[in-house]
């Protein structure tokens, strides 16, 4: 059954003197005729589509536009043309630690993150202790979040947001989080997500691992689809092609 | 702004208790604050202005509050509106989720805020001697008015914020001009009745009139009156949703 398809999209990004220059400086620049606006495609013409089960490894040097294809699929930005369409429920693990509260306990962080998340508060209520023990999290439930360290803060993320078995699943270069037995517990988890039939987006710079996962590869320059197909090794080969000649 | 509510109602709710607990930093006296600063500038301005006023206005402590609570809600509710969306771009760029849920928490707590205010208004009202009569049910017209004039606001503010940071300057400036212009602790009465038709532009002093003439004179502000608030918040509330389903996937680019 066909999960997601992408068909012809594109994606602008605006970049310039828009960033924080305020009204007034605003105005003047208008006034006096220099005040730039670039747009630029950030990805143009993507176009694949994905059946259930199916592990799509994104691949591309930096700028590639990765990471802008992963927002336009969880709905965060708007393509331009074209049309995304999703069957069932996506789950997202983009740059995971961010967006917490630092004032907030862990507990009502693990509340808000899993309200935020799409979760029910009975779905969070059943969960709850779950997360806790497997974010290895227990001492600290009623401690401000700011107290945690980053491995920890980590832990409780990849907690949360694993908790469910979505229909779609993207990872931008996370597969693991944590020290070495943290490691080796999360991967587990994400392998048994994946291998359950969640139909999988991961970008990733390890070729390696792409080529042991994924049954499906996108390959992308520039914003530019330079290929897409089903010849993961092919095109892996054809890729470390293309870094050996750019160095 | 049409998606089912229920399906957002988890984490509306956590929003809610964040920015309310945020906002006290959960402390009693965090909260007794806010309510103490203003009954605090109440003092002060009764203080100050009873002499020059109280003379020509009748329960002219009931006249300066209420305008006092009216125009500080106001004000509050729009100046944490307006931070509503930056400080939560961290979340909205990372988590597919309806942003004006971000205002809408803020305007609650804000809200509550006004309640625990008014509850102490009212004490007053009933110290001042004013009795309470059915009309006062009316009281829930110009506050309705005014939470839909603040989601308004706050809507179009807080995607202006993200465009230009120089707004809360600018919009503080405003805010001033509001405040003088809403005839918080003078009375219009004896100005000319041509200047008198001009304060009426001003929704903020149009609902406080609303609310003075239910309080003070214990009649029903006339037709006028009811449409002019009920224009002012429509017009107010479909500008703030206009600007924000044109830009709000253009944030993206700003922050």
């Amino acid at each position: 059954m066909e999960i997601l398809n992408v068909e012809n999209i594109s994606i602008k990004y605006i970049t310039g003197d828009l960033k924080s220059i305020g009204l007034k400086e605003y105005v003047l620049r208008k006034i006096k005729g220099n005040y730039i606006e670039n747009e630029f495609y950030a990805n143009k013409n993507i176009t694949f589509s994905l059946n259930q089960g199916d592990m799509l490894g994104i691949i591309g040097t930096n700028g590639a536009g990765k990471s802008t294809l992963l927002k336009a699929i969880s709905g965060i930005m708007l393509p331009c043309t074209g049309k995304i369409i999703r069957r069932g429920k996506i789950a997202a693990f983009l740059e995971l630690a961010s967006g917490f509260d630092g004032d907030l306990t862990v507990r009502e962080n693990t509340y808000l993150r899993g309200a935020l998340l799409g979760y029910t508060r009975f779905f969070m209520d059943q969960m709850y202790s779950n997360i806790i023990s497997f974010s290895e999290l227990e001492a600290f439930e009623d401690r401000p979040f700011k107290h945690l360290s980053s491995g920890m803060k980590s832990r409780l993320a990849f907690s949360i947001a694993s908790m469910i078995q979505p229909d779609i699943l993207i990872l931008d270069e996370v597969l693991s989080v944590g020290d070495g037995a943290f490691r080796i517990k999360s991967e587990a988890k994400m392998k048994e997500i994946i291998n359950s039939g969640t139909t999988t987006i991961f970008v990733s710079h390890s070729l390696q691992q792409i080529r042991t996962l994924c049954n499906k590869i996108l390959w992308l320059d520039k914003g530019k689809q330079i290929t897409f197909g089903s010849n993961v090794k092919e095109i892996c080969d054809n890729y470390q092609q293309f870094l050996i000649k750019k160095k | 702004m049409h998606i089912s509510i229920k399906e957002y109602q988890f984490l509306f709710e956590e929003l809610v208790k964040r920015d309310f607990k945020k906002k006290y930093k959960r402390t009693i006296l965090g909260m007794l604050w806010s309510i103490l600063s203003p009954l605090m500038i109440l003092v002060i301005l009764t203080l100050i202005f009873s002499n020059f006023f109280s003379h020509n206005t009748e329960h002219y402590i009931i006249y300066l509050f209420t305008g006092q609570i009216i125009f500080n809600y106001y004000v509050e509710s729009t100046m944490e509106g307006m931070n509503a969306l930056s400080s939560n771009a961290h979340i909205f760029s990372k988590i597919n989720i309806p942003k004006y849920l971000f205002l809408l928490s803020k305007n609650i707590s804000s809200f509550i805020n006004f309640i625990l205010i008014l509850i102490i208004y009212f004490l007053f009202v009933f110290i001042d001697g004013i009795s309470f009569t059915w009309i006062f049910i009316l009281l829930f017209y110009p506050i309705i008015c005014l939470i839909l004039m603040n989601i308004g606001i706050g809507l179009i503010l807080s995607a202006l914020f993200i465009f230009f940071k120089d707004i809360e300057y600018l919009y503080r400036l405003f805010t001033q001009i509001v405040m003088y212009g809403s005839a918080i602790f003078y009375n219009i009465d004896f100005l000319p009745s041509n200047i008198q038709y001009f304060f009426l532009l001003n929704p903020i002093y149009v609902c406080i009139k609303y609310i003075r003439t239910i309080i003070i004179q214990n009649t029903i502000p006339d037709i006028m009156i009811h449409l002019l608030l009920l224009l002012y918040s429509v017009i107010l509330l479909i500008l703030g949703i206009f600007i924000y389903k044109k830009y709000n996937y253009k944030f993206i680019y700003y922050i």
